[in-house]
């Protein structure tokens, strides 16, 4: 076996903001935080709180107008990116196979064939897709579809993991199958970070929460605490069920 | 109207007895129109592939000056390759005036900008549904290029037939630089420009009968392509 590559994490934000593109308002303001490997972080927030352009920011989609999005661990210095998996909130497949768009990555980072198929096999095979391998991706229901999305990322082994709201256009069942794989990605050593306004899905799944509001990341704490005690006014209105504005 | 029945009935006599120099316009047609839109979609494809994904200075005037050349009169292009190519032009030596080869230059320039045009919006389409996620899986702004053509296939398919119909359908181009002379560069067009002026008017109208046959099949047969390229995704 090989060794273990030396870990990229931990992940620090900067003081980052991001300014709209109009230049008129900031859609990200002053985030400051520090990811830490091994614990499923959830984003959480109403709609609009900044939390799908802070994980892009994370994942370096996107430049902060101001502030710095810094990997701190020592395989950093051999580039980071290629060390992150990301899932978006629409799935976006490729017009071929099932199998064939989990191995397009493979097949990027310069992947034998022999060693891709075996990945490929094994993440369809974790995901349940394993009989829809040779099927075309795109005329998968969108569960489905979002489950290759998931096994694409998951093949790459990647160290972090960010899940833009992944079942938020998805059924209970489908968002059940989702959340078993997200949590079984966590156990294998992935560390996640996922979006969502689902206030149920972060009491099923987070281990810590961000929470984030008007573009400004108001609370970072462990779970159990933020859920029992949030410190500030809009956490408190919004576990209420409140609208937040 | 008696044209049409006469032109009908030439048509069917001169498929029938697969008249010689018929079919050598036919397949010189064919010949030319092919090879020029197989330059034009190997230049036009990468070209337009690369102005509708890269961001580069320049890159506006560019696509602006592509769409221009879309509605450029064959005429002119036909000049332009004439006098490139006449004795006294620049490219005078090689001789390729009033040859097969400079009809098929002057139907590739005119077939380039429609391929590289629409390649160009198909891909800049895209990249924008795409894009994000393929720099997420590692792929850079050069690396995606093939991808999305790929991904664009169909579209393509349309470019493609839209760059062959305006080369088969062409003739002031091909008429100026390959000079409609028999049994060298005359093709379906040039034949019935001549027939018609020469007042042979059921002929003319036979060999256009026999153009639109040709495009039809052209394209039926690459409808089936597509479908077949498509079945499985």
């Amino acid at each position: 076996m090989f060794e273990p590559a030396p870990p990229i994490l931990p992940l620090a934000l900067e003081r980052v903001s991001l300014r709209a593109p109009a230049g008129d308002r900031w859609l990200v303001e002053d985030v400051s935080a520090r990811l830490v490997p091994g614990r499923l972080t959830v984003l959480l927030g109403p709609n609009g709180a900044g939390k799908t352009l802070t994980l892009r920011l994370c994942h370096g989609l996107v430049a902060p107008t101001s502030g710095r999005v810094r990997w701190l661990g020592p395989g950093a210095a051999g580039g980071p990116a290629r060390r992150q998996a990301m899932v978006f909130q629409r799935p976006v497949l490729l017009r071929r196979s099932v199998a064939a768009n989990v191995a397009w990555p493979l097949r990027l980072r310069g992947l034998p064939r022999g060693a891709r198929r075996r990945r490929v096999d094994a993440a369809l095979a974790a995901t349940g897709l394993a009989e829809r391998a040779r099927h075309a991706a795109r005329r998968l229901s969108v569960g489905e579809q979002q489950r290759v999305a998931l096994a694409r990322a998951w093949a790459l082994e990647p160290e972090v993991l960010f899940l833009d709201e992944p079942t938020s256009a998805l059924d209970p069942g489908a968002t059940a199958a989702v959340e078993t794989l997200v949590r079984a990605i966590a156990a294998e050593g992935a560390t996640v970070v996922l979006t969502t306004h689902d206030l149920a899905q972060a009491h099923r799944l987070a281990e810590e929460v961000w929470f984030m509001h008007g573009g400004r990341l108001l609370e970072q704490a462990d779970a159990a605490e933020f859920f029992d005690r949030p410190r500030s006014a809009e956490a408190h209105a919004f576990l209420k069920g409140e609208l937040l504005w | 109207m008696r044209d049409f029945a006469e032109a009908f009935a030439t048509a069917l006599r001169l498929l029938a007895e697969r008249d010689p120099a018929l079919v050598e316009i036919v397949a010189l047609s064919l010949r030319v129109s092919l090879a020029a839109l197989a330059c034009a979609c190997a230049a036009g494809i990468p070209l337009g592939a690369v102005l509708g994904a890269v961001r580069f200075p320049g890159r506006g005037a560019l696509r602006v000056l592509v769409n221009a050349l879309l509605g450029l009169p064959p005429v002119v292009v036909g000049l332009l390759v004439y006098l490139l190519l006449s004795r006294s032009g620049p490219l005078g030596g090689l001789g390729l005036l009033f040859t097969p080869a400079a009809m098929v230059i002057a139907q590739a320039l005119l077939v380039a900008p429609i391929v590289t045009a629409l390649a160009a919006s198909t891909v800049e389409a895209l990249a924008e549904e795409y894009g994000d996620q393929l720099r997420s899986l590692g792929a850079g702004r050069w690396r995606m290029l093939p991808t999305l053509v790929l991904e664009g296939r169909a579209q393509l398919f349309i470019a493609v037939l839209a760059g062959l119909g305006r080369a088969l359908g062409e003739v002031g181009a091909v008429i100026l630089v390959g000079g409609n002379i028999a049994h060298a560069t005359r093709v379906m067009t040039t034949a019935i420009a001549l027939e018609t002026s020469r007042g042979d008017l059921a002929l003319a109208l036979a060999l256009g009968m026999l153009l639109i046959g040709v495009s039809v099949l052209l394209n039926g047969g690459a409808y089936a392509l597509r479908q077949a390229s498509l079945r499985h995704v």
